[in-house]
């Protein structure tokens, strides 16, 4: 199902997926097809480049999402996804950058859109990402005493001990309560 | 971490302390958001919500006054966070999505397509006609129920308050079609990976003849009393001011983009689930002030009665879900005499179905804006990432610029505009 950079050419109009290609080309370290969906993989250092190119020069003017997909136990571990749409076009492109487990800092793109600003908020929060010059980074799901974050794949789903007449008092005495 | 009752030592005037704000919030954070005459004591901070019936659930507004004015508004959201996301990452693409109804509980059928619509992109199955039809009439008067709601809601907010109760009257109408089909009058989980859970039942049709029949007196009433209200009009117009580039930067969507005059609706721009087969337009303001977003809105009813129209007449037959045996159970009565029906149903109950390693991105106009879902699979059973772009968190996100220098009376109105449903700005 995975085709490079000719599938690339051929699904978004041919002079743009060759506009692309020739002025980021030593940016990107590849591109995918998948789905009729164009991902360019690019790197945390020229990242900001990338969507400031996308953004002035291709006219995806709309960032519309930008997310975390936890890769473990892959490295690099963590995939940074950036959704572009371009309203004049009508076409999407997604952006990727990969990040390792031991470095988790990435520069903001808040700079390029301003809708990046919370949705980076939220990665910082259910992923320990850290943006480089966000203007407000902190918590924003998550009570700010919480500690870890809750996608990472070590964080697992946790299921509630059923209550009943036999163990009700156990259960009952390891819940979980809200703090002061 | 919080910092109880840190005082600032040097200047006598400084009376503002972190902790007064009632957010989770250090110091120096607030310094960076706030204006310095809010940290002297001139400036008012107040703390709105996140009990107060105008913040349309769990919202809550730090607002910096001077005077009437507002100078600053900082939300702080999370109180409804559930984990939607991570609860979908542990069950089967199937269970995932009676959790896809709690996200936006006003519009459950419209997040349940976008959902089933992106594991059938990634599984690459395709959907009967029928299937898809009876999904574009569910999603539109699930759309009419969202508006609804916020229709009420909003004109409520700004003290129309037999609004409310006329819309939630016209709204049991949308709830009982839904009890119909799914059994279940909010929480309906009623499409499936491939197609419907069942058939529609009979009456349904009739039914939603009788909601095209009856809405039209019920709107004309709707504008009687808002449209031209002197009132009303007063409250709205020129109040919440966007225009298109800040709106665009700041990824909003739905009516609450046309209303800044931007054409985008992804219904028009990337039509799915058959909506290129019906003829409708995409109503456009020209302010992006609350009156605009409100009419935008109330336009869509009309849009969305057309649309059910076409659909009912030109309801096919057929099957309502597809025969691909990989994704969807076989009929009971196949089990009985066929060895793979057997196979199939049992790998289906017991383990679910693989989806091929990839990403795909899906994305449907809901009320509120463009709702997307985005699934990381790995080939296994289970997603390793399903995200939902939520149009409410990304129209919320562009409320301080909204708020900026507007009067506290109007924080209300404004909020009320720009159409959020905590449930999906949480998640």
């Amino acid at each position: 199902m995975e085709q490079t950079a000719e599938g690339f050419a051929a699904t978004m109009t041919p002079n743009l997926g060759a506009a692309v290609l020739a002025a980021l080309g030593d940016c990107l370290s590849d591109v995918r097809v998948f789905r009729d969906e164009v991902t360019l993989i690019t790197t945390r250092e020229r990242i900001v480049e990338v969507l400031t190119y996308l953004r002035d020069a291709q006219e995806f003017n709309m960032l519309i999402d930008e997310t975390c997909v936890d890769y473990l136990p892959k490295e690099p571990r963590f995939g940074i996804i950036y959704q572009l749409y371009s309203i004049s076009r009508n076409i999407r492109v997604r952006v990727k950058v990969m990040l390792s487990e031991s470095n988790r800092s990435i520069a903001t793109a808040t700079g390029v859109y301003c809708a990046a600003n919370w949705l980076e908020r939220e990665m910082y929060d259910l992923f320990g990402i850290n943006f480089e010059g966000h203007p407000d980074l902190r918590r924003i799901m998550m009570p700010a005493g919480w500690e870890g974050h809750p996608l990472l794949k070590e964080s697992a789903v946790k299921v509630e001990e059923v209550a009943f007449s036999f163990n009700r008092e156990r259960v009952e005495a390891n819940k979980p309560r809200a703090q002061e | 971490m919080t910092i109880p009752n840190l005082r600032i030592e040097e200047s006598p005037k400084n009376v503002v302390s972190a902790s007064d704000t009632q957010l989770d919030i250090t110091f120096d954070q607030l310094k960076k958001l706030v204006s310095p005459r809010a940290l002297t004591g001139d400036n008012m901070l107040l703390n709105m919500g996140p009990q107060h019936p105008s913040t349309h659930g769990v919202l809550r507004l730090l607002l910096e006054l001077d005077g009437e004015t507002v100078i600053n508004c900082i939300p702080d959201i999370g109180f409804l966070h559930t984990g939607i996301e991570k609860t979908a990452e542990s069950k089967t693409y199937t269970k995932a999505i009676v959790v896809t109804d709690r996200i936006d509980y006003l519009a459950p059928m419209i997040c349940n397509t976008a959902y089933v619509g992106a594991v059938e992109k990634l599984m690459g199955v395709d959907v009967p006609l029928r299937a898809q039809y009876i999904r574009v009439i569910l999603n539109e008067l699930t759309r009419m129920n969202s508006h609804l709601v916020w229709l009420g809601t909003h004109a409520l907010d700004i003290g129309a308050m037999s609004m409310f109760l006329y819309t939630f009257r016209e709204r049991e109408m949308l709830l009982d079609i839904f009890e119909m089909v799914s059994g279940v009058r909010m929480m309906s989980s009623y499409f499936r990976v491939g197609g419907l859970w069942r058939d529609i039942p009979a009456g349904f049709i009739d039914a939603v003849r009788n909601v095209i029949k009856v809405f039209p007196d019920k709107l004309l009433d709707y504008e009687k009393l808002l449209k031209e209200n002197p009132l009303w009009r007063e409250r709205t117009v020129g109040i919440g001011v966007i225009n298109k580039e800040d709106a665009i930067a700041w990824g909003m969507t739905g009516p609450s983009l046309r209303g800044s005059g931007v054409n985008y609706d992804v219904r028009k721009a990337m039509p799915y689930s058959s909506y290129d087969h019906f003829e409708f337009s995409v109503p456009v303001g020209s302010n992006g002030d609350v009156y605009d977003r409100y009419r935008c809105r109330v336009e869509e009813f009309y849009q969305s009665l057309k649309i059910i129209q076409q659909a009912l007449d030109k309801l096919p037959s057929g099957p309502v879900i597809t025969d691909n045996r990989k994704v969807a159970p076989p009929p009971k009565h196949e089990i009985a005499y066929s060895m793979e029906s057997l196979i199939h149903h049992f790998k289906l109950w017991t383990e679910g179905f693989r989806a091929p390693e990839g990403e795909v991105y899906f994305s449907v106009e809901s009320g509120k804006g463009e709702f997307g879902v985005f699934i990381s699979s790995d080939g296994g059973v289970r997603p390793r990432r399903v995200h939902f772009r939520a149009p409410s968190l990304c129209n919320l996100q562009s409320l301080p610029q909204l708020s900026k220098g507007c009067l506290i009376a109007d924080i209300v109105g404004i909020v009320g505009s720009v159409d959020i449903v905590l449930g999906e700005v949480d998640r």
